[in-house]
């Protein structure tokens, strides 16, 4: 099974504090840490496991600048066979449907039985995977947990609902899948890894290798267009207690006592 | 200007979803001179209920009633919207796990825009529409615009655009059944596996513990459960928790969890994305301990405690057996 999946480059917000920069224009860049977006790298390993049972190949492609490559890497580091680049500055500012353009245009220039998303992105909508397969023509599952291979025609796929139900469906190849965290344990990439993949050529596709009209992405050709980064205020927040921590402990066991958090 | 705007009725075993209210609000706030059409998918005599029951908030309801809509499959549903709904025509969507497989494709089938998780909308000036939605987990917001006057297909997030009111706006069902044309999917609905059932039923506990990303490691949450027993509560969790396989999935409050509803909710080292508060109902007194100031949990919460929980807890706990 030829299996294409989508990555991205992000803030990690398990490791950052985000915050608005001086003039709202974008949140504060500097010192950022940034890594593979979380949904992603289930994605990856999900790749990996599938190829292992049934052969096939793994390509890791994504959107982005020469920091967006050492995530491709990182993730080929996993057990991927290939990546791609897709990066041109006329790629820059696009929306979700200027990448579903562009990873378009990459799917159509290879073969694949199958392409896999994250379910969503901190700084996403969601909206990649979705569009990506109507702009393609294919079925569609977003939020997948589950994925069992029936045979060369079809998957039965399992989607996680409301309420930690799941939703199974049997899906058509080839697909398009956005893959929802948990769905597998992605394993640990050491440095061996890592290095095993330094070496690897990456192709770079830019506007021209991919066929794209400069105006129909990038900054030009998004339709949703961001003014400003705030932070709303909410209500009254929280009541924030100071202190000693042996004071804070003893204000908070009064107040939980007040109301009945402690029995 | 902007075109007619159509609502997703969301239904599931004959009870309508509380977004069917909620989508009326959201359209009005959008264009306040708006009267939305509402849009019903189903099949059955459970399928004219839903529809009658939608008329206290829309004026006009359209129903489409056909077996292989009986399931609400998303590429069914994008086949016939796309079908019978105007070109220009402004759509909202819940953005549950339904919008979020429509919406996206919808969009591109349509050639209209997308706008996703929309938390609120600052008025239509021409045709540019002015949103409000979240980023990183809801640490800042951002202000986006875009022009909806070819179209729109905006998700709309659950739980925001509530309303108080009660009356009836007596509006009227039509069939449209007869206009539901090639509908064949490529994903056929199986059936839906219930979540299991685990040892302790969270959604009956007055009082919860429950963790987050901020316990760092699996051997930490014994720090989380000691505290639980001092308090006499039971320790509950949030997504990455089930996901790093550290506690069962019938412990994870969220939309994609558990929803409870305790009298006091003690949460350590989540960060409060709108998922885990989406499982959090019934107003709790809520206390969140985090060490990122930030963390949205702090716009909730009724107490909050800077600091680093493997830090507090241990001593919080401490304090709790001597104070007993």
């Amino acid at each position: 099974m030829e299996i294409l999946v989508c990555v991205k480059r992000v803030p990690d917000t398990a490791e950052n504090e985000i915050e608005v920069n001086s003039d709202g224009s974008d949140i504060e860049r500097d010192d950022l840490v940034y890594s593979v977006n979380e949904w992603d790298n289930y994605a990856v390993e999900e790749a990996i496991q599938m190829v292992d049972k049934v052969g096939g190949s793994v390509t890791v492609v994504s959107v982005g600048d020469e920091d967006a490559e050492e995530v491709v890497r990182r993730e080929m580091a996993m057990g991927g066979d290939n990546g791609i680049l897709l990066s041109d500055d006329t790629f820059q500012g696009s929306d979700g449907k200027g990448i579903a353009t562009l990873l378009k245009a990459a799917v159509e220039k290879g073969k694949y039985d199958l392409i896999l998303t994250g379910a969503q992105a901190d700084d996403g909508a969601g909206q990649v995977g979705g569009m990506l397969a109507a702009m393609l023509d294919v079925p569609y599952a977003s939020v997948v947990n589950f994925i069992e291979i029936l045979d060369d025609t079809k998957l039965k796929v399992g989607r996680e609902i409301e309420g930690g139900n799941q939703e199974l469906n049997e899906i058509d190849l080839p697909c398009v899948l956005s893959i929802q965290t948990g769905i597998n344990e992605p394993r640990y990439v050491g440095i061996r890894g890592i290095r095993k993949v330094a070496s690897v050529e990456i192709p770079v596709w830019g506007a021209s290798d991919l066929g794209i009209a400069a105006d129909s992405v990038g900054g030009t050709g998004a339709q949703v267009k961001r003014l400003d980064y705030f932070v709303p205020e909410l209500g009254e927040g929280a009541e924030i207690l100071e202190g000693s921590m042996e004071e804070v402990a003893e204000k908070l066991i009064e107040l939980l006592k007040a109301k009945g958090g402690i029995k | 200007m902007a075109g007619h705007v159509f609502a997703y009725i969301s239904h599931k075993e004959g009870k309508v979803d509380d977004t069917a209210q909620e989508l009326a609000v959201a359209a009005k706030k959008i264009d306040p001179d708006a009267w939305p059409t509402a849009v019903v998918v189903g099949s059955g005599s459970e399928l004219d209920q839903i529809s009658n029951e939608v008329t206290a908030f829309y004026k006009e309801v359209w129903k489409f009633d056909n077996e292989a809509l009986a399931y609400p499959n998303a590429e069914a549903i994008r086949k016939l919207l796309a079908s019978v709904l105007p070109s220009d025509a402004v759509v909202l969507l819940p953005h549950d796990t339904f919008g979020m497989d429509l919406g996206p494709g919808l969009s591109i089938k349509v050639d209209s825009v997308f706008i996703s998780d929309v938390v609120d909308f600052q008025g239509l000036d021409g045709g540019n529409l002015k949103v409000v939605r979240q980023e990183y987990s809801g640490q800042v917001s951002t202000h986006s615009t875009c022009n909806i006057s070819a179209g729109a297909i905006i998700n709309v997030r659950p739980g925001v655009f509530q309303s108080d009111e009660s009356g009836s706006v007596g509006g009227q069902v039509v069939d449209k059944s007869s206009e539901v044309g090639d509908i064949a999917v490529g994903r056929r609905f199986l059936e839906i596996v219930e979540a299991e059932v685990g040892d302790v039923d969270i959604t009956k506990e007055d009082v919860l513990v429950s963790v987050g990303r901020g316990i760092e490691d699996q051997d930490n949450i014994e720090i989380a459960e000691e505290l639980a027993e001092a308090m006499g509560a039971v320790v509950s969790c949030s997504r990455p928790i089930v996901d790093a396989k550290w506690l069962e999935k019938s412990r994870q409050v969220g939309t994609s969890g558990q929803t409870v509803k305790p009298k006091v909710y003690l949460a350590v080292g989540i960060s409060g994305s709108f998922q885990h508060l989406g499982g959090l109902k019934g107003n709790p007194f809520i206390v969140a301990v985090n060490k990122n100031p930030k963390a949205p949990i702090f716009q909730v919460a009724d107490v909050g405690v800077v600091g680093d929980l493997l830090d507090f807890v241990p001593v919080l706990t401490e304090k709790i057996q001597e104070s007993k």
